[in-house]
């Protein structure tokens, strides 16, 4: 069962030391893959620390381990990289800007 | 033998601390004292032995990689010219000419971070300041949609939260900050004051506190998720503060409402200096974006989202910004400089770039020169090169370098390139 949620894209400490050693290191991969959520929308779902889930937005469709976050319940994070940039769309909305933050998102386990 | 360089800027970020020391051995960087993360990964990371570069991943000689991309931006009917964040003015200059003789698209990576800043200035106009008056007046900051404690890592120690300046003797301790975000940061730590927002509704929590100062009565009980006597407070603070000033980042530019949001911020900031001295500076994340905007807006009139076309700049902002020409195909070929649209654009447009002939000047590998036709690899502006950079603030620094310089510069590659191609 999926359940709806608001994406946002940001920058990490992780993703940033990841980015000078390079965008092909594993560093770079494991930072920049995963998704942060509420603790209590994780034990709603029954989704534990490390188990991959399906984020799905217009824009496209991912499988990522999950890390619980300080986020307010309904929210998830997704660090900025490749990971992201597959679930932001195209629709900049006549500004130029991709919409990074503010994204419908499901969320289900795989 | 290793010599240490004093007084070194660092070019990563929008901050470009002029504080750094330095250590040199055998013309490699092995320490620097006084960078954050960020600054110290990028001068101990970067290797400046030159490189020869690459057509189709093969090494070649310098003149067939021109000749190879000339015949490209020669061959293209709608070249895209993007990224020059990280690059010094002078090749953004040189960026600039190359787009008018091309008649090619030229956009930076502000349309992918305050470029609807820009539209915001543009709007409304720009109360702004320099962080010297920051740390020397500030006594209200308000970081609105940022982190710097990730993101600019040494902001609140030099530039905000915590110096003793000239009026601001007691420090951290004379000074309130409020941090307004959707979640609990790093940052957020660091506040006295924490407004957790509701995603996507800044607009209209901006837009309270507008009528807030104004003395306008609200007549319900949260806006945003903040409660409004939490608003009324924070209102009453930036009336009653001495130098107030906001601070704004992606979490407004990128959210729904984009430049609205930065439009509401600015005139709630402009409309406070009938009651006291307020200003406003966007976060500017790479190390010499803000340049960008300079040299662009200096040289076509325009800050981004810019086509020559015609023979004479047009502006558009999604019409001619890069991830809007390459979602809907439009561009042919690509010339990136500086930056890493593969690894950072929305994953529709970043596809295109495989698809059209890419040329990339840069000094390190990224996605996008791994999916290029031809890459250049220059040299590092302020680790291996002089240049100018724009601090977030529009003060203008010159960047030194403390390698010698054994590759070419963004700025000599731009010079061949637009000596080779036809008008």
């Amino acid at each position: 069962m999926s359940e709806h949620f608001t994406l946002i894209t940001g920058r990490t400490p992780e993703q940033g030391e990841g980015l000078h050693k390079g965008k092909d290191s594993e560093a770079y991969r494991s930072a920049t893959a995963l998704v942060e959520m509420n603790p209590e929308d994780m034990a709603r779902l029954g989704i534990e620390e490390g188990q991959v889930v399906r984020v799905q937005t217009a824009g496209g469709r991912v499988e990522v381990p999950v890390r619980a976050g300080t986020l307010p319940p309904g929210l998830l994070f997704i660090p900025m990289g490749p990971v992201a940039n597959v679930l932001v769309g195209t629709d900049t909305g006549g500004t130029g800007m991709p919409p990074f933050k503010g994204l419908a998102a499901e969320v289900e386990p795989v | 033998m290793s010599t240490v360089i004093e007084s070194v800027i660092c070019p990563f970020c929008g901050c470009l601390c002029d504080d750094l020391a330095v250590e040199v051995q055998d013309s490699r960087v092995v320490r620097v004292r006084r960078a954050c993360a960020n600054g110290r990964g990028l001068f101990v990371a970067y290797d400046p032995t030159p490189r020869q570069p690459t057509v189709d991943g093969e090494e070649v000689e310098w003149e067939r990689a021109f000749t190879e991309a000339a015949r490209i931006l020669n061959k293209a009917d709608s070249p895209l010219i993007y990224g020059l964040s990280s690059t010094a003015s002078e090749a953004q200059r040189k960026a600039v000419e190359l787009a008018d003789r091309l008649g090619a698209m030229l956009d930076s990576t502000s349309s992918v971070c305050h470029g609807p800043t820009s539209l915001a200035m543009q709007a409304v106009g720009e109360p702004t300041c320099t962080l010297g008056e920051v740390r020397n007046r500030a006594d209200l900051l308000i970081f609105w949609g940022c982190n710097p404690a990730v993101s600019h890592a040494r902001h609140f120690a030099r530039y905000s939260v915590m110096p003793k300046g000239m009026l601001t003797s007691e420090g951290r301790k004379g000074r309130t900050v409020v941090v307004v975000d959707v979640r609990p940061t790093a940052s957020t730590r660091v506040a006295d004051i924490f407004l957790q927002v509701q995603p996507g509704a800044d607009f209209e929590v901006l837009t309270t506190l507008r009528a807030l100062v104004q003395g306008k009565e609200i007549e319900v009980d949260a806006v945003g998720g903040i409660p409004v006597a939490q608003l009324q407070e924070l209102a009453r603070r930036m009336k009653a503060c001495r130098f107030g000033v906001a601070f704004v980042g992606m979490g407004l530019t990128q959210s729904r409402g984009r430049d609205l949001n930065v439009s509401e911020i600015f005139t709630l900031v402009a409309e406070l200096n009938q009651y006291t001295r307020f200003a406003v500076i966007p976060m500017r994340g790479h190390g010499n974006v803000a340049g960008a905007d300079q040299v662009l807006t200096w040289q076509s009139g325009y800050p981004f989202a810019i086509n020559f076309a015609r023979g004479y700049p047009q502006y558009g902002p999604g019409e001619f910004s890069a991830v809007d020409v390459l979602a809907r195909g439009e561009a042919d070929a690509a010339l990136i400089i500086a930056s890493d649209p593969v690894a950072h654009f929305p994953d529709a447009a970043a596809q295109q770039l495989k698809r059209i002939p890419t040329i990339v000047l840069d000094p390190m590998p990224s996605l996008t020169t791994r999916v290029a036709r031809v890459v250049f690899p220059t040299a590092c502006y302020g680790v291996d090169a002089a240049g100018t950079a724009y601090r977030m603030d529009g003060v203008s620094l010159r960047l030194r370098p403390v390698l010698p310089t054994a590759r070419p510069t963004d700025e000599e590659v731009l010079s061949e390139l637009i000596a080779r191609v036809a008008m």
